[in-house]
């Protein structure tokens, strides 16, 4: 059980059950879809730009409990940060879930999802979110894949 | 709580009739005796794949280190023995599905390649445009693609029959959308989502009563029950050698001699042909037309083992028992609260698809696969049905004769753990 209890660790179920940012937001920067066909997640997100800055995300769609807490929490996380720091997060958490190291207590909160590495089927799962951070981030505004 | 079991891992009071010994079946597959994280393993996937009996893994072993040579054209004692062990399986593919002549029996790669092939050939030589085809609602993708793709082709109407919310075919509304412009019918005979045993000799009569062909897709039914092509009277019948207790990459079409010969080949090359001149190329007679290419040759061969342990299992007295682990399957896990079983057709095998309200399917799946047990999650290549019920994607356990009662409980029991570790 320690592995699952690593992977469902209680802020993760949390943003599960309450997702924050969870709406859509009027007037936005930018935006993208993370869909992943073989499983069937799917979620919008939305950015507002004030210049390089984030000023807003948010997210909706739905998903398993690790693509959704995911999707949350990096709006929490990406909130007021300029575009580079963002970016450097979104690297950060990835090397983290795919285990290719870095230093996930650098990741605040996100190193929750550190246990994600122990489960490769679900990497998809907790990078779905951060795929469409990247293409709204770089203007592709059309549907990303994980497949 | 799990009721308390004997030795054989089998309830007290739910007792295979006599004569299935499950506990010797299970030892015919070496596969199912190791532990997945430290936990016995119960492989509930049976109808993503079934595990291979020692004896087709012995067969394909015996093959390539005594036999192994290109079939049809040597004339060494290897080849000749190689031809004898693919064209034997083809006959016992034959007296599997009993039909008429071993010329009916098509070696192809699978299911998939099955329907394409009919698609292209069939499909492409008789429908036009305005005419239609018609499946329905419960299809597998592979069973919907290769229609749509001849529909677009040929300007054609692609029909789809409605199923009701147990996930059975509104009969006659199907029977309603077989028209004068209808060229053919393709039917699932069981679910890979929903379970649903369909009423296949039906359609086919009411397809036939309107001089429509019938393909029914078998790639779940041929495990499970018995079937016989002449009582059907189908056209086509399709299966996957895989799911079946044989290897991957080896699947059977059946056709009717008939139209089989009246079909224009599926792929061209080698094998297929009788002469070849720059200016005119004769065809090998059927099955042999649809075979271009050196063929799965210890596909064929592992698949003819499987039939014939299959033989020695008693296939009736198999499906009853199944029968019998899918009633305990559906009323321990239906049970639970919080539990919707998605597909509660009157006529069921082996799958139980159901979801969890609040937890996604794939969270299930990845604790279910910690407590050693392997389900599927997901759409199961059946994204209209889980349109119809409302779900983005399902649980699936899938069963077949080597599973047990206590395996039941085991999926019983982690359903609740996962209800505690989302709760």
């Amino acid at each position: 059980m320690s592995e699952l209890a690593e992977l469902y660790q209680q802020v993760i179920l949390d943003h599960n059950r309450a997702p924050r940012n969870f709406r859509a937001i009027a007037g936005a920067t930018c935006s993208a879809e993370g869909y992943n066909p073989l499983c069937g997640d799917h979620f919008t997100l939305a950015l507002s730009m004030d210049g390089d800055r984030i000023t807003d995300a948010a997210f909706q769609g739905t998903g398993c409990a690790i693509s959704k807490a995911s999707a949350s929490m990096m709006t929490e996380a990406v909130r007021g940060l300029l575009r580079a720091e963002a970016e450097a997060i979104l690297d950060a958490f990835h090397a983290m879930v795919t285990g290719r190291g870095g230093d996930p207590s650098a990741l605040g909160k996100l190193a929750a999802f550190s246990g994600v590495s122990e489960f490769p089927a679900r990497v998809k799962c907790a990078t779905l979110a951060w795929h469409a951070l990247r293409a709204a981030l770089e203007g592709r505004g059309a549907a990303v894949s994980t497949e | 709580m799990r009721p308390a079991t004997n030795l054989l891992g089998l309830v007290p009071g739910r007792r295979p009739r006599p004569g299935f010994d499950v506990a010797r079946v299970r030892r015919d597959f070496p596969i199912l005796d190791q532990c997945v994280f430290g936990k016995p393993l119960v492989y509930l996937d049976n109808a993503a794949t079934s595990h291979k009996p020692r004896f087709v893994i012995n067969t394909i072993s015996h093959y390539f280190e005594r036999d192994n040579s290109n079939i049809h054209r040597g004339l060494h004692n290897l080849s000749e023995r190689s031809t004898r062990a693919y064209e034997g399986a083809r006959g016992k593919v034959q007296k599997f599905i009993n039909a008429a002549d071993a010329a009916e029996i098509v070696f192809v790669r699978g299911t998939t390649e099955a329907i394409n092939l009919v698609a292209a050939t069939y499909g492409r030589s008789r429908v036009g445009a305005g005419d239609e085809i018609l499946i329905t609602e419960m299809e597998h993708h592979s069973n919907i693609v290769p229609w749509q793709m001849l529909a677009e082709e040929k300007a054609a109407v692609l029909r789809v029959a409605p199923i009701n919310d147990r996930g059975e075919i509104v009969l006659d509304r199907f029977e309603a959308m077989l028209t004068d412009r209808t060229r053919i019918v393709s039917v699932v005979h069981v679910s890979n989502s929903l379970g649903t045993v369909n009423p296949v000799r039906q359609i086919v009569e009411m397809a036939h009563a309107r001089g429509v062909a019938v393909l029914i897709d078998g790639a779940q039914a041929a495990p499970h029950r018995p079937v016989d092509v002449q009582a059907l009277d189908c056209d086509f019948y399709a299966f996957s050698g895989h799911k079946m207790y044989g290897p991957t990459g080896i699947g059977v079409l059946y056709g009717k001699r008939r139209l089989l010969e009246e079909m224009p080949p599926y792929q061209v090359g080698g094998d297929m042909i009788s002469s070849v001149t720059f200016e005119k190329t004769v065809y090998n007679a059927v099955p042999h037309k649809f075979e271009a290419g050196t063929p799965n040759i210890v596909g064929s061969i592992g698949l003819g083992a499987a039939i014939g342990y299959l033989g020695g299992i008693d296939l009736p007295r198999a499906a009853a028992y199944e029968d019998e682990l899918l009633a305990h399957a559906t009323e321990a896990v239906g049970s639970i609260p919080g539990v919707r079983l998605i597909g509660t057709a009157r006529e069921k095998a082996s799958v139980l698809s159901f979801s969890v309200e609040g937890v996604h399917p794939h969270d299930i799946g990845t604790i279910l696969d910690q407590e050693g047990i392997a389900i599927r999650a997901g759409h199961h290549c059946t994204q209209p049905v889980m349109r119809h019920f409302g779900v983005p994607a399902t649980v699936r356990a899938s069963l077949c004769f080597y599973n047990t009662h206590e395996e039941i409980d085991a999926l019983a029991d982690a359903v609740r753990k996962v209800q505690k570790v989302f709760a």
